[in-house]
């Protein structure tokens, strides 16, 4: 009996620490060349659908297996799952060798030490940083430090606008500045229809718009230490005004205030609403029925004059960035396959089918990119686009204003007062949350 | 590594088993001592059982444990068997009703208790009433029956975000029915944000675990003596003392087992409200399980979040025992 149970207690243990030490994280070393004639890419879903996805990309990776003799296995994940696999391959140490990442999280994907970092020689290995727009590599993880990704494509947030809808309640242009788009809007909303869709359930999106208003305000949500400043008047007036557009304006529809599934595009392709500000919404329109004739795009207003940097930023730098994980076998390999996807020729292929602009200088020359709707997105990009802070704690911080703010649309949407104390003390709440 | 041989019954049992069949199989394997053949094999046939428990519960559980106690950000999250302790700092920083993160803790652990004591009380009630009407046989009965077990048949995810459709403030038919067709409210209300938000949370909580209540209620029921009633009613009793003193005490043994499950199940219910506001719920709906997946998962501070889950396992190790204890004093009061 004393043995059995001396038995047991051993298999315990030793199962135990067979399960410690084997999960003891994933090793620190950087990658090597062992397996020096396969990869694995982690895509993310850019397309309708993740098979879609592997139909506009399978032509390609065989292009690039041709070309080195490099078989890469693809896998196609879809958005929400992407960020918690990352987490998963990082700490356990086996992940692919390639991957895609939302560029707002480069600064906190860097912390983890998971990615390759982007320095001269790496980026000379793919042909020179030189050869992307700058706004686009500052997307790519924190000042100061070498990129921990490489940008591969790029959006930029454009006001999209229905032209019947204007044409009917009398206005001759899209509005330029803010006090324009609340003046235009008060004439268009009436009898069930609307000026202005927003997604105030959605925290990213919350967070994007109440970004690029905060510049305008002068606030950066952050200062230059990486500590919060959520509470600054700029951030206040940013974040008040946004919901004014509801709460005081009443240009935007109660209902947008629980909107998190792209309700707001669904509702501009029926013709309720009759803006919304927006990256790339070109495909998505066409798949809701609506030809391109039947809406305009233009540059996302500003308190006053025209868009440019500073506080005339009118976008954050959206986009994906395509990152080589530092654990991968085949360094090499995993260098040329980022060269190839960042290459003019497919750049200018995958960045047309995708709707998105190409990061890469060269490839934004092409025809298509100058069509007028990504030409607003691209010229926003080159010249008024600023990248979210990349601060290690980005997440966070989405999580944490990106609450306020959907608190906030949800008091506007029940009537209740939203004053520049109440803004304040969501903002407080929410900076205080934020763990150092 | 031989047995030692003490002088008990089991071991001359042994003895005798090893002369019958043991020699002629001595030969082909090797020997198996008595002592792990007679006192160990029960161990040896749980062994697969332990590990796989091991597996999947306790080391998991272990190592949960341990992280609680780590400072482990994205910044250790490469290397997370190195990352720096925390001692008792994770633990601190949850129960610190004073500074925001505990004030948010607390907020979320009240809004969880209330939401527990709704769903299961209103599902029990539910459970008890339909298990009841659907004793007597009448027309339908098998049919009524089946329909009652739909939402239990439904897979979560599917049922919750239907669920989340009717709720819409626009195109939901909620607030069709109750405001266009019936003209209850001067407005269309909110379901998914606001306040209002628990009372949805509620109500599809309710939906989804009531059929368990009456599917264990109504199987708990049919055992009771039919002679009993009728005894009861030549004596005179009327419906409501059968209930009373009939039915609700044999059901005792049942409802002790069914509101411990639907209490464990419902406090740590988490595809709900998930499904229901995603990643960032209400603050009137702010429930515990999310609260501490968002802690973890989203704002990506694993220690703080494995401290705030190990609290409240704590917690509901605690109302467990306490309710074990609290109604098997009751049933020893009631045998005697």
């Amino acid at each position: 009996m004393r043995k059995a149970r001396a038995a047991a207690a051993v298999t315990i243990v030793s199962a135990l620490a067979a399960a410690v030490t084997g999960c003891g994280g994933g090793s620190s070393e950087g990658g090597s060349n062992e397996s020096p004639k396969t990869l694995t890419y982690w895509a993310s879903n850019q397309g309708p659908s993740i098979e879609a996805d592997k139909k506009i990309l399978t032509p390609e990776l065989a292009k690039f297996e041709k070309q080195t003799g490099i078989k890469v296995k693809l896998e196609v994940v879809p958005w929400s799952d992407l960020l918690n696999r990352i987490l998963a391959a990082t700490s356990s140490g086996k992940g692919p060798d390639v991957l895609n990442i939302g560029n707002t999280w480069s600064a906190s994907l860097q912390a983890t030490g998971a990615l390759l970092p982007w320095d001269t020689k790496n980026f000379d290995a793919i042909g020179g940083r030189d050869r992307f727009v700058d706004s686009a590599v500052a997307s790519a993880g924190a000042e100061g430090k070498d990129p921990s990704a490489v940008p591969l494509y790029s959006l930029a947030y454009a006001l999209y606008y229905n032209k019947a809808m204007f044409k009917d309640a009398g206005i001759e242009k899209p509005p330029a500045t803010w006090d324009e788009l609340v003046a235009d809007g008060k004439k268009i909303s009436k009898d069930g229809k609307w000026a202005l869709g927003a997604e105030g359930g959605n925290l990213s999106n919350n967070i994007h718009q109440v970004f690029a208003l905060g510049k305008q305000h002068g606030a950066d949500f952050f200062d230059k230490d990486g500590k919060p400043t959520f509470t600054s008047d700029g951030a206040v007036a940013a974040v008040k005004q946004y919901v004014d557009f509801m709460a005081k304006d009443k240009i935007i529809a109660p209902g947008n205030a629980e909107y998190a599934q792209n309700q707001s595009l669904q509702d501009f392709a029926k013709g309720k609403t009759a803006m919304v500000l927006w990256q790339a919404a070109a495909s998505t329109f066409a798949s809701q029925g609506m030809k391109p004739e039947d809406w305009g795009v233009a540059p996302v207003p500003v308190q006053s004059g025209v868009p440019g940097t500073g506080e005339q930023t009118n976008s954050m730098v959206a986009g994906i960035n395509i990152a080589v994980f530092n654990n991968t076998k085949n360094i090499d390999g995993a260098k040329k396959f980022v060269k190839f996807m960042t290459s003019d020729a497919e750049q200018t292929l995958l960045n047309k089918t995708y709707g998105s602009v190409p990061p890469v200088k060269a490839a934004q020359q092409d025809p298509a990119f100058g069509a007028s709707d990504v030409k607003v997105l691209r010229d926003t990009l080159g010249t008024s686009a600023a990248p979210l802070p990349q601060v290690a704690n980005e997440s966070q911080f989405e999580t944490t204003v990106g609450t306020a703010v959907k608190g906030l649309w949800a008091d506007a949407a029940a009537g209740k007062p939203v004053t520049t104390e109440s803004v304040k003390a969501a903002l407080t709440k929410a900076q205080q949350q934020m763990t150092p | 590594m031989t047995a030692t041989v003490t002088p008990s019954s089991g071991h001359k049992t042994g003895d005798v088993e090893k002369t019958d069949n043991g020699g002629a199989r001595g030969r082909r394997f090797p020997r198996i001592p008595d002592r792990i053949r007679q006192g160990g094999l029960p161990y040896l046939l749980l062994l697969p059982a332990v590990v796989l428990e091991l597996l999947v519960h306790i080391i998991p559980m272990v190592i949960g444990i341990w992280v609680s106690f780590r400072q482990l950000t994205q910044f250790f999250i490469r290397n997370w068997g190195n990352s720096p302790s925390a001692g008792f700092d994770n633990y601190k920083v949850a129960i610190d009703f004073d500074a925001p993160i505990g004030q948010a803790l607390l907020h979320s652990f009240l809004v969880t208790c209330a939401f527990t004591v709704l769903s299961v009380g209103l599902s029990w009630l539910l459970g008890v009433a339909a298990a009841i009407m659907l004793q007597e046989n009448f027309r339908g009965r098998s049919i009524l029956r089946t329909i009652f077990l739909v939402p239990y048949a439904l897979p979560v995810y599917a049922a919750v975000i239907t669920w989340a459709f009717m709720f819409q403030h626009d195109n939901g038919v909620i607030n069709h029915v109750l405001h266009d067709q019936l003209g209850l409210t001067d407005k269309p209300s909110f379901w998914l944000i606001g306040n209002n938000s628990f009372i949805a949370l509620v109500i599809v909580s309710l939906w989804k675990s009531w059929p368990f209540a009456f599917l264990m209620l109504m199987a708990a029921l049919q055992n009771i003596p039919r002679d009993l009633y009728e005894a009861a009613s030549i004596d005179g009793a009327g419906i409501w003392q059968q209930i009373r003193k009939i039915t609700l005490p044999s059901l005792r043994p049942v409802n002790q087992v069914l509101v411990l499950v639907l209490f464990l199940w419902t406090f740590n219910d988490f595809n709900t409200p998930y499904v229901l506001f995603g990643k960032s719920a209400p603050e009137a709906a702010d429930l515990i399980s999310i609260h501490i997946y968002q802690s973890s998962f989203v704002t990506w501070n694993f220690g703080s979040g494995s401290a705030m889950s190990v609290l409240l396992l704590l917690f509901l190790l605690l109302v467990t025992a306490v309710y074990l204890l609290i109604t098997s004093r009751g049933r020893k009061g009631t045998d005697v």
